[in-house]
Order: structure tokens, then C-alpha cells, then sequence
């Protein structure tokens, strides 16, 4: 768990980063609410989750934060169009099972859109698939077995989905393993990816 | 901590002789109001607590009379010492709306003007009415602004219409299992029922207090038909299923099956507590209902002047106001960057669910209400 902390706190950090002063947020995801918390405290966002889980829906309630109890796989229906200045999805995206339709409803409803994932083409994968074995790292931190994993991508997948969706990248930070911006090979260094883009 | 009951409590009347102007355009010149309240108003007099009812309940909401078991109120599991909504922290009203039988100025008291039950003349009232009187008692009892107003059902359309009438006089509202207006479908059932009291040969018109009888089959069948759209299929199926009163089949119309019986009693308790011309004018204002129409249809236009945080909660079985519904008033609270939080609470009970002590349901009343005791101390 501390590991998976440290890679939440990195992209929470970047996030922050990438988001402006009194903006909307709605974050898909939003778990125990504490990335909107946090950009409730530093940037004074307004801002709302959707979550799933139960305990998840509780605690966001209990840290004081908009949560709205949603299977996102169901789709965004309910938002209007543009109704929100950034949509996050955090560390979700290689866990979703319609991607498509999610990142169509992402760019529906949020002016940009923010997505983080972690890097299948990093090169400590690469060497576990090298050795045949399905990778296991601080960022994919499951058995092939128990992973929630469904759409593993690498940082080229989602450079090349961006341009064939007709999505404009507005800003992309890769993270090292340790959590350090790096702009060489990003596609083999990189452990994290966090990509900004609207509808071009 | 610990969750207690209330212990007793006590109805109290106010009497207000200002008169109303109702939204069907006529006029009582003066009303009574019951109520009862738990816990203690602060000096500030800001922990107020509205708990609006649903169309067969009361102001009778927590709490017993005379320690009777039996009379234990109809929220009790939500709302004492220690419980969700903490009776150690905040000061709660329950109300018999007007036009009620349970002590409120309804169809069943004296008319002063003529010394007869009113009857069938008693006016048709509205939520947008009740959200007034409701207020007009707050005023009475020095309370400026609640903290909260909270109710399931039909009690959640008061919730959401306080913070389109009363923008400034609400802080929080929790709309559970409820909807922005009915869907012809609810219209239908309500019909059903209300066409099952008028056509009952002892309701005389509405007029049956002077022929000193009660429309009795019609109340039943109106409950039951109620009390079928309150539970889901699977809940009916496991507490009944198919099963008989007696071992084999009798071939003939008496109660046969576990569900017959329990309906009729169900329908004949109702009969003798509750008063047919509220009944119909309950079933009306929820026909009604539909705060949108002053804003062309548009839900979220209807609340760009609210100004409240809100808990919204459904239930997935719920059939009468489904998960969608509340969703609807959700989406135009969004729209409007409103504060709000939105629960599809996983109970296999129906509608009914929003009165159990569901403990997914009833930890997120409790940490809402924790939130808003935090923001009131905080002021």
C-alpha cells in the first residue's frame, strides 16, 4: 500500500499542477475523495466524484467532498455538456472497460480532460515479459490473476488513440520509477504517465 | 456512542389565525399545526431540524406515548441520541402537514365558520403550501433558518421545494427516495386509489362524518394498492412467496395466500386510523408536485436561486420513485455547481427501504449530518 501512496501522491502532485485557480473538477474515481480534497484546499476548486463503492462513497461524504454513487462504466448521462472545467481520471484508465466511450463522455462533459495511467512500456516490464512473466511493479502492483487491470497501455498507445480520436494533447508529464519528470525515452523510462488534452 | 431512544414524547399545537393564501387560489383564515420535537433548540437557534412526512405518516417521528412499545414514531430508527441524526446535537420538528388526520387543521376538523367537519369542502393543499406553513411555524418558534430539512418520499418534495421557496431559511436538505414530480405511472396509481374512496358508497361525497360512517373498503383497497408499489418484487417474494394460510387450496375468494391476508390487515388497520379526504388531497399534492413548471420544464432553471447543500439517496429496488429520479434532481443540482452528494444505496426493500435501518443508507445520513453539525459550529 505505501508504494501505491507514493505513485498517488506523485500524480496528485502533477495534477494539481496541471489545474487552474477556482476551476470545476469532476473526478472520476474519486475513491476516499482526497485528490479533490486536496484541490479543494490548494487550488479552491468546486468539484465533485463519481464512485462506485459503498465504503468509498462514505468516506468521500465524510472528508466533505460531492460524491456522486456511479458505475462511470454506465456512462456520464446525467452532466450536460461542458459543465465542468477539467475531468480527472486518476490511475483509472487501464481498469475501465469501455475506454472509448468513457474518454467521448470525458470530452462531452469537461472542457480538458486529465488522464494518468501507468506506463506498460516501461522498460522493468518489458524485462518481467522478456523473462516470461506478466509484470508485477510498484505501478502494476497485481498478480495476472487478481489485477483489475483490463487495457494495459503504453505511453505510444495513448499518444497514437490520441491522434486517431481527434483529442489535442495540452501537456504531458512522465514520471520516473521515482516519481521525477524525465523527457528522454519517456516510453521506456517512464513508470507514470499524466496527459492534459481537450477536444482539439 | 451509544444510540438510545427518545424515551416519550408529547404533541404540541400552534394555533395561527394569519391567513393563507394556498396555491389552488382559496383562502383559510386560520389553521392549527401538530407537532413534536426532540432535543434542544440552541440559544443561536441555529440546530433546527425539519423532518417532513410522506403521505400516511405524521408528526409523530420519533419517541413513544406513555412508553407503549407500539407507539414508537415512524423515523425512530433514524433520528434520537446517538442515532444518525443525533437528538444530542440538533433539535428536531416533526409536523402533521395541513390538511392532515393527525392534529393538523385537516378535512376531518370543524369548520369555524359552519361548526361541521369541512368535509369535502376542505381546499385542496400543495407542497408549496405545506413548505409555507412549515415556515410560518419555524417563525412562530424564533427559528430563522434550519440546519436541515430532511424527508423520504413525498417528505423529500418538501426537502427540494424549501430550497426553491425558502433559498435563505435552509442550510441542508436530504431528499430520500423521492423524485422531482410524478411520472404518469405514479399519477395512475394514485387515481386508482383515489377512485377506489370516491366511489365507496360511504363516502357521501367526502361528506361521511355526518352520516356518521367511513369509507372503509375504499381506504383498503387505496392501501393496499399503496402498499404495493412500496415494496419490490423480490422483497414480496421472499417474505411471502406463494406460501398459503392454510395447507391446500380452498378453491374460493377467501384470503388463500400468505399476501392476501397480509394486505387486507394492512389495509384495514389503515381504514380505521386514516382519514379518506386526506388521503385524496395527499394523492393530489403529489399529482402536482412539479416545481419545474414555473421554469418551462426545466429543473435546473427551477433551482438557480437555491442556495443549500444537498443529500440526495435512492434506493435500486425502489420502483415507485426509481434511482433515475433522483438523479434527475441530482443533474440539476450539478448544473447549477450546487453542493451535492448522491447515494444509490444497493436494498432489495423497494421504496419502503428509505424507512429501515439499512446500515449502508443510514451511515451516510449519519456522516452528512455530522458534516453539517461541523459547518454549524464552525459559524
Amino acid at each position: 500500500m505505501s508504494s501505491d501512496n507514493t505513485i498517488r501522491r506523485q500524480d496528485y502532485q502533477i495534477i494539481t499542477e496541471m489545474i487552474e485557480d477556482g476551476s470545476t473538477v469532476l473526478d472520476l474515481g474519486c475513491g476516499d475523495g482526497s485528490l479533490l480534497l486536496h484541490l479543494k484546499q490548494t487550488r479552491n476548486v468546486s468539484g465533485y466524484g463519481v464512485e462506485k463503492d459503498d465504503r468509498n462513497v462514505l468516506a468521500s461524504l465524510s472528508n466533505g467532498i460531492n460524491v456522486v454513487q456511479s458505475d462511470l462504466e454506465q456512462g456520464l448521462a446525467g452532466f450536460g455538456p461542458v459543465t465542468f472545467d477539467y475531468v480527472v481520471l486518476s490511475l483509472t484508465l487501464q481498469a475501465v472497460h469501455q475506454t472509448e466511450a468513457i474518454i467521448d463522455e470525458m470530452l462531452r462533459v469537461g472542457r480538458q480532460v486529465i488522464v494518468t495511467f501507468p506506463n506498460f512500456g516501461f522498460w522493468r516490464h518489458r524485462l518481467q515479459i522478456f523473462l516470461g512473466q506478466a509484470p508485477v511493479s510498484k505501478q502494476l502492483p497485481y498478480q495476472w490473476y487478481d489485477t483489475p487491470n483490463v487495457h494495459v497501455l503504453t505511453i505510444n498507445d495513448f499518444e497514437n488513440f490520441c491522434v486517431s480520436h481527434n483529442a489535442r494533447i495540452l501537456d504531458k508529464v512522465v514520471l520516473s520509477e521515482r516519481g521525477r519528470p524525465i523527457d528522454a525515452f519517456p516510453n521506456l523510462m517512464g513508470a507514470l504517465a499524466i496527459y492534459r488534452f481537450d477536444k482539439g | 456512542m451509544t444510540r438510545s431512544s427518545i424515551g416519550d414524547v408529547h404533541p404540541q399545537h400552534m394555533a395561527f389565525d394569519e391567513p393563507i393564501l394556498l396555491k389552488s387560489g382559496e383562502t383559510l383564515s386560520s389553521y392549527q399545526l401538530t407537532f413534536e420535537t426532540y432535543g434542544s433548540l440552541n440559544e443561536e437557534k441555529t440546530n433546527a431540524v425539519l423532518v417532513c412526512h410522506a403521505l400516511n405518516a405524521s408528526h409523530h417521528v420519533a419517541g413513544t406515548y406513555n412508553g407503549d412499545e407500539k407507539t414508537r414514531g415512524w423515523w425512530d430508527n433514524l433520528i434520537g441520541p446517538g442515532k444518525p441524526l443525533d437528538t444530542n446535537r440538533f433539535f428536531v420538528i416533526g409536523l402533521n402537514n395541513l390538511g392532515g388526520c393527525h392534529g393538523s387543521t385537516g378535512p376531518s376538523s370543524v369548520n369555524p365558520a359552519t361548526t361541521e367537519p369541512w368535509g369535502s369542502t376542505f381546499p385542496m393543499v400543495t407542497v408549496e403550501d405545506w413548505v409555507e406553513t412549515q415556515a410560518r411555524l419555524a417563525t412562530k418558534l424564533g427559528i430563522e433558518t434550519f440546519a436541515a430539512v430532511i424527508g423520504g418520499s413525498l417528505g423529500g418534495m418538501q426537502a427540494l421545494q424549501w430550497t426553491i421557496d425558502q433559498p435563505t431559511r435552509i442550510k441542508n436538505a436530504v431528499i430520500v427516495a423521492s423524485a422531482p414530480k410524478l411520472s404518469a405511472q405514479n399519477i395512475a396509481f394514485n387515481e386508482v386509489a383515489r377512485q377506489a374512496i370516491t366511489l365507496d358508497p360511504e363516502f357521501y361525497g367526502g361528506d361521511f362524518y355526518q352520516q356518521k360512517t367511513l369509507p372503509r373498503s375504499g381506504l383498503k383497497i387505496a392501501r393496499m394498492i399503496g402498499h404495493i408499489t412500496y415494496l419490490s418484487d423480490d422483497s414480496m417474494d421472499v417474505k411471502f412467496g406463494r406460501s398459503l394460510r392454510e395447507d391446500v387450496l380452498k378453491f374460493n375468494f377467501d384470503t388463500e395466500f400468505q399476501i392476501e391476508s397480509y394486505l387486507r390487515y394492512q389495509g384495514d388497520k389503515f381504514a380505521e386510523t386514516f382519514d379518506a379526504n386526506t388521503y385524496l388531497r395527499i394523492t393530489k399534492a403529489l399529482d402536482y408536485f412539479d416545481p419545474a413548471t414555473k421554469y418551462s420544464g426545466k429543473l435546473s432553471a427551477t433551482l438557480s436561486h437555491a442556495q443549500a447543500n444537498y443529500l440526495v439517496i435512492s434506493f435500486t429496488s425502489d420502483w415507485r420513485f426509481s434511482p433515475k429520479r433522483s438523479r434527475e434532481i441530482v443533474d440539476a443540482l450539478v448544473a447549477n455547481k450546487l453542493n451535492v452528494s448522491y447515494g444509490e444505496i444497493d436494498s432489495p426493500h423497494g421504496h419502503d427501504a428509505f424507512l429501515m435501518d439499512e446500515p449502508v443508507y443510514h451511515d451516510l445520513i449519519g456522516a452528512y449530518f455530522d458534516r453539517v453539525w461541523k459547518e454549524h459550529k464552525d459559524e
